[in-house]
């Protein structure tokens, strides 16, 4: 039997054709789109970073990260600026992550489901939006007055948690909620009490999504100034907090916790507001250590995060 | 009626090693999965459950390790009475813990946690408090040999999981389960993802590991339950329609219903 080529069949292919042609153009404009707009956005973002880099660029030498601040622009630097950013920052870091973390965890694994868990799961998402400054307003009468912790590193360590708790714990419920329900089962299946899935299953396998969320928290908390303004940090400080790591034993002590300091954004926004074009200079490099700050911590993550999954699939 | 059954049993010689009676259950939304289910779970027999589905061999199966405790609002109402010490697994001041240590279970899909070769057979063991590494050394040999996966594995223990095989994965998962020897193994459609050649394998390890505990098998392969199991049992829409020797089961069914599903005719 032969087959013959019917013009009929033809036409018919053709309109297919036609149709995918038609469809792949919808593809291609969606493409263009998306990336014009995410061109105009990087290119946005990366005109201002080195337009901040070219600005700053006369101070950028080591005397700039190792000078206080001092009256004569030339000769200021960022030093009590960035030891009290980094220092805040692990105190932020010490009780965010392990509250988070347990909190998280907790609300997925253990918290029965009713009305009372969804009601907690509405405000804990709606904390991750709530203006920074409210933070700063809570932690003044709530830490400084009420506790009577002063306007110490400590204070600003706690309000930056705040801060930063609602996205850690948002994310570690995402990051558990992803766990595949056949892998808990199996846990439980040889015998697991529920600590020991979570412990041995739920947390480890979570580390990814915790991860992301712990950087997007702490790039928020480096780069916040209202809520520590707000606590009363001090804009010009010539001296360091004492080391946390000490030669005698100890070796570790904790008054640093109860030492005033600055923070990077508040040394930044001191400058800005100074009349002087030289002090603009040094705000100028300033805002490009905070960006490259954040750049680093994000990259830090992204590859510990890549490493991880690589590990995990599903 | 009654004395054909009793000179059945002795005829076959047959221990009873856990028995379900009577049992109902039910889900959280309220839907009744099982109804008045009884049914022997003979030691050192591959007992198989079959029918179409929805009709509860899988729920019916999970009541087996109380996996359903897992998700709130849940209800058993009957027995599984567990021999020899003749307990109450359903029962509420039974832990289920106690019940999964007792009685381990193959899933439908390989499932192994993204840990090592190595620890996941372990695992088992770690969560009964075992840390020697010798012991564990030696019962994780064990257990891979037991699933006949050790000489594939012997050389690579650290590897991870995911790196194996579809089928070498789930004989690890059988390996995971029979590290704590465990006196009854459920298997829910452990071929069901699997090649041709990866269920061969996976049958023939159940056959010989009868010797040692007790199948309850569910499969959707009628084959596989007349190819495997000593007994079978018909279930649909929550009940227990029939249950007997595999080859009467699949020569000379009872029940009509059974046959129409065997022959096909329906399901």
């Amino acid at each position: 039997m032969t087959i013959q080529n019917k013009p009929a069949a033809n036409k018919n292919l053709d309109s297919i054709r036609k149709t995918i042609a038609n469809h792949k153009r919808h593809d291609f404009i969606f493409a263009s789109l998306g990336t014009l707009v995410i061109a105009s956005l990087t290119i946005t973002l990366l005109i201002l970073f080195l337009d901040l880099v070219i600005d700053g660029y006369p101070r950028f030498n080591l005397d700039f990260f190792s000078n206080f601040p001092s009256r004569r622009a030339a000769r200021a630097g960022i030093l009590s600026a960035w030891i009290g950013s980094s220092l805040v920052l692990l105190v932020t870091f010490f009780v965010a992550v392990p509250l988070g973390i347990t909190s998280g965890v907790y609300l997925e694994e253990y918290a029965k489901k009713n009305w009372f868990s969804d009601l907690i799961e509405i405000n804990v998402s709606n904390l991750a939006g709530v203006p920074s400054i409210i933070y700063g307003l809570l932690a003044l009468g709530l830490f400084v007055y009420s506790f009577g912790l002063g306007q110490s590193i400590l204070t600003a360590g706690l309000t930056l948690a705040l801060l930063m708790l609602p996205i850690v714990i948002v994310s570690t419920r995402e990051a558990i909620r992803s766990i595949p329900v056949h892998i808990r089962e199996a846990a439980y299946a040889v015998g697991a009490t529920k600590w020991q899935v979570c412990r041995n299953h739920v947390i480890p396998y979570s580390y990814g999504g915790i991860l992301t969320g712990v950087i997007i928290g702490m790039a928020r908390a480096i780069g916040e100034t209202a809520p520590v303004i707000t606590i009363g940090a001090l804009t010009f400080i010539a001296f360091l907090p004492p080391s946390p790591i000490g030669l005698e034993p100890p070796f570790i002590n904790f008054d640093w916790l109860e030492s005033g300091f600055t923070v990077l954004p508040i040394q930044m926004f001191n400058w800005i507001s100074r009349p002087q074009l030289a002090f603009h200079v040094n705000a100028a490099a300033t805002g490009a250590v905070i960006i490259m700050l954040t750049l680093l911590m994000n990259g830090f993550a992204i590859k510990l995060r890549y490493n991880i999954r690589k590990k995990i699939k599903w | 009626m009654v004395k054909k059954i009793i000179t059945n049993k002795l005829k076959h010689d047959e221990i009873i090693k856990a028995e379900s009676k009577n049992l109902n259950f039910f889900y959280a939304d309220g839907t009744q999965a099982l109804n008045g289910v009884s049914l022997p779970v003979y030691e050192n027999k591959i007992t198989a459950l079959i029918g179409p589905s929805g009709c509860g061999k899988s729920t019916f199966l999970r009541c087996f390790n109380r996996m359903h405790d897992l998700y709130p609002g849940n209800r058993y109402d009957g027995q599984i009475i567990l021999q020899p010490d003749n307990t109450n697994i359903l029962l509420t001041d039974v832990d289920p813990i106690e019940v999964r240590m007792r009685i381990s279970m193959v899933f439908q899909k390989p499932n192994p946690f993204p840990k090592s070769i190595y620890e996941n057979v372990a695992y088992g063991l770690r969560v009964r408090g075992e840390s020697k590494k010798r012991t564990l050394d030696e019962k994780v040999e064990e257990a891979l040999k037991g699933a006949s996966l050790w000489n594939e594995v012997k050389d690579r223990l650290q590897d991870l999981a995911f790196n194996l095989s579809g089928g070498q994965q789930q004989r690890l998962c059988i390996a995971r389960a029979l590290a704590t020897e465990p006196e009854i193994m459920l298997f829910d459609e452990p071929t069901s993802a699997l090649d041709p050649i990866a269920t061969m394998n996976i049958e023939e390890l159940m056959s010989e590991l009868k010797q040692k505990l007790s199948i309850l098998i569910v499969t959707h392969n009628m084959q596989q339950a007349a190819r495997i199991s000593d007994y079978t049992a018909y279930m649909y829409l929550g009940k227990l329609i029939e249950f007997d020797a595999t080859n009467k089961i699949f020569t000379n069914p009872s029940k009509k219903e059974t046959e129409d599903y065997i022959t096909g005719k329906f399901g």
